[in-house]
């Protein structure tokens, strides 16, 4: 098992270096660049601006210069939000991010394994039609599409809760994005639990604790579940990806000050330090959850764990 | 009592060889397909749209770029042929849902085929010559998956700017990691089979082998994984549409649509809706049809 972590952790990091590098590479090939105006900057000025971000250099130095500081921990100055290092945009709009995306992926557990398992133990049955067919829903309604019709109805025409807007970060402000952001990962955990339970179920080694007279509770609960929450469990990687990608739009709808919000204007204006800091803290969330994710798979898979 | 004659014709009859079709194992599917209502339902809702898509021109009296200086962002109204309304622009919702629909479809299939040329062949090659091949190949999915790839998506469509041809490539550049897992899972348990074997020991060659006898065989769960990855394409495309990195003006998509909508909702909710409507159902039917193909193919006990 320790050797197991430790081989793991060791693919992690080329892992996140292949993804620095990649963007970094990818943004700079690109066709623009960040002091692009309307109104050209006289030569001497533009010159001058593009040396202080060492933009003048060939791009192999700029390179090692940005991956010699990012060791040191500098992430840069963001080149459009003057004043502010990407460090400091980065602090500021994480907690929010991260509250949302780790609520919404809590959320989306408990209700989605919740939910499968009801449906799966009355297989077949009006309930777990009705389960299964709202997961459904959940599944082929986008949260961009949803986003926009829950601030309509809780928002404006129950008026219970604020449309949009984060206050400082009251709980009201942050129901609908939470919603959004875990509705289709809670009916695609849903159905994912439902169907591999069901195969669960007509193993054999669940007929064999209902022989020997186990009680219905005892049998799903301590023999069942463990068997059908392992595709749960390799199912949330990929989840954490896509509430992260999910919440660059979420954060907009509802104008969460968080840090999916940058990315794309960033991406736009080529604000390049500030696209590379967001790009690296995605990656490592997801690195650290896929590793997570891992471990978890190897306590509860008895193949794994004799390797 | 019968008299001996008829008894004797009754046991020739019996013995008759009696007329016994085969069954092979794709029509044995398509009849488990056909009884299951909601693929056969969403197959038809699918086809409806399809040829709405491929029509469009034909079914409305507005071009979908051209502005309506009477009705600007009016609702549906059947007395003036906007039957969907009209945009911001006084542009008809209809016919404009209708070519968002062909740019969505069109997006769906063909990303599709290039995650699916991309995987089967990555995950045949892997599955077939194993070892420490199949080691490297798969690593390297390993390391893929756990990129966070929409974010080298939007990168890509921000950098390269907004090709329709790119969406193409970048979507279908993304999808086929799943797609390589399953076939090269199928391909190992195949590749020791004895067809294969016999294939080899005719001296046919490894490139023959893997088109000819493996992916063929591995065809089942493909069909399955991609009818479901049609809807996860159309879906990451109206995602790129709406952040505004998707189809240009004046061309459209479902997704430019939602946008629009979804800003306007207060005041003109059938611009939400309607291309939501669409999008949800198209998504809902491949999902349906996935499913139902899944367990006509695979028939276990579900």
């Amino acid at each position: 098992m320790l050797s197991y972590a430790i081989r793991r952790l060791l693919i992690a990091i080329p892992t996140l270096f292949i993804v620095i590098t990649v963007a970094f590479f990818m943004m700079r090939i690109a066709p623009g660049g960040p002091f692009d105006q309307e109104r050209a900057l006289p030569p001497e000025i533009e010159k001058n601006i593009k040396a202080a971000y060492d933009l003048d250099k060939p791009l192999i130095e700029q390179y090692a210069i940005y991956i010699g500081k990012l060791f040191q921990g500098d992430f840069g100055p963001s080149i459009k939000i003057r004043d502010f290092s990407v460090a400091e945009l980065i602090m500021a709009g994480a907690p929010a991010s991260m509250q949302l995306g780790l609520t919404a992926i809590a959320i989306a557990l408990v209700f989605g394994v919740g939910f499968g398992t009801y449906a799966a133990l009355r297989q077949n049955s009006a309930v777990d039609f009705a389960v299964m067919g709202i997961a459904m829903i959940g599944i082929a309604i986008p949260n961009f599409v949803m986003a926009p019709l829950l601030s309509l109805v809780f928002g404006l025409y129950l008026s219970i809760l604020p449309t949009a807007g984060w206050g400082d970060g009251e709980i009201q402000y942050k129901i609908l994005p939470i919603i959004a952001l875990a509705l289709p990962q809670i009916a695609y955990i849903a159905r994912l639990t439902r169907g591999s339970m069901v195969e669960v179920l007509h193993s054999n080694y669940i007929r064999t604790a209902r022989a020997k007279g186990l009680r219905e509770k005892l049998v799903v609960n301590r023999h069942a579940i463990k068997g059908a929450l392992l595709p749960v469990v390799s199912y949330l990687g990929p989840a954490t990806a896509a509430v992260m990608t999910g919440s660059v739009v979420i954060e907009s709808i509802f104008g969460v000050p968080g840090i999916g919000t940058y990315f794309i204007k960033a991406a736009l204006n080529r604000d390049y330090p500030l696209v590379m800091g967001v790009v690296i803290v995605y990656a490592v969330m997801i690195i650290m959850l896929n590793f997570l994710v891992d471990m978890v798979y190897g306590l509860l898979d008895p193949k794994l764990k004799s390797n | 009592m019968m008299n001996k004659s008829e008894k004797t014709a009754m046991l020739e009859a019996a013995g008759a060889p009696v007329e016994i079709e085969g069954r092979s194992l794709w029509r044995d599917a398509r009849i488990r397909l056909f009884r299951n209502k909601a693929a056969v339902g969403s197959m038809i809702i699918l086809g409806i749209i399809t040829l709405l898509a491929v029509f469009a021109p034909l079914l409305s009296p507005y071009a979908y770029d051209q502005i309506d200086w009477g009705y600007i962002q009016e609702g549906p109204n059947w007395e003036n042929g906007h039957i969907f309304g009209t945009d911001g622009n006084g542009r008809d919702l209809f016919i404009r849902v209708l070519f968002g629909a062909r740019v969505s479809l069109a997006v769906g299939l063909l990303a599709t085929s290039v995650s699916l040329v991309i995987g089967v062949t990555y995950g045949a090659v892997a599955g077939f010559f194993g070892g420490k091949i199949d080691n490297i190949m798969m690593r390297f999915v390993d390391v893929l998956y756990s990129l966070p790839f929409m974010f080298f998506v939007i990168m890509l469509m921000v950098v390269f700017g907004r090709n329709i041809f790119l969406i193409f490539v970048a979507l279908g550049a993304v999808e086929w990691l799943t797609m390589a897992r399953i076939v090269r899972g199928q391909t190992l348990s195949l590749r020791r089979r004895e067809f294969i074997e016999a294939a080899h020991a005719t001296g046919v060659s490894n490139f023959k082998i893997i088109f000819r006898h493996i992916i063929p065989n591995v065809l089942g769960p493909v069909i399955v994984y991609m009818t479901l990855t049609i809807p996860q394409v159309i879906l990451t495309e109206s995602f790129l549409s709406f952040l505004g990195l998707g189809v240009q003006e004046p061309l459209t998509s479902w997704g430019v649509l939602i946008s629009e909508g979804a800003k306007v909702i207060e005041a003109s909710t059938w611009m939400l809706i309607y291309p939501a409507v669409f999008l949800a159902l198209t998504l809902f039917c491949f999902n349906f049809i996935g499913d139902g193909l899944r367990d006509a193919l695979d028939p276990k006990d579900r």
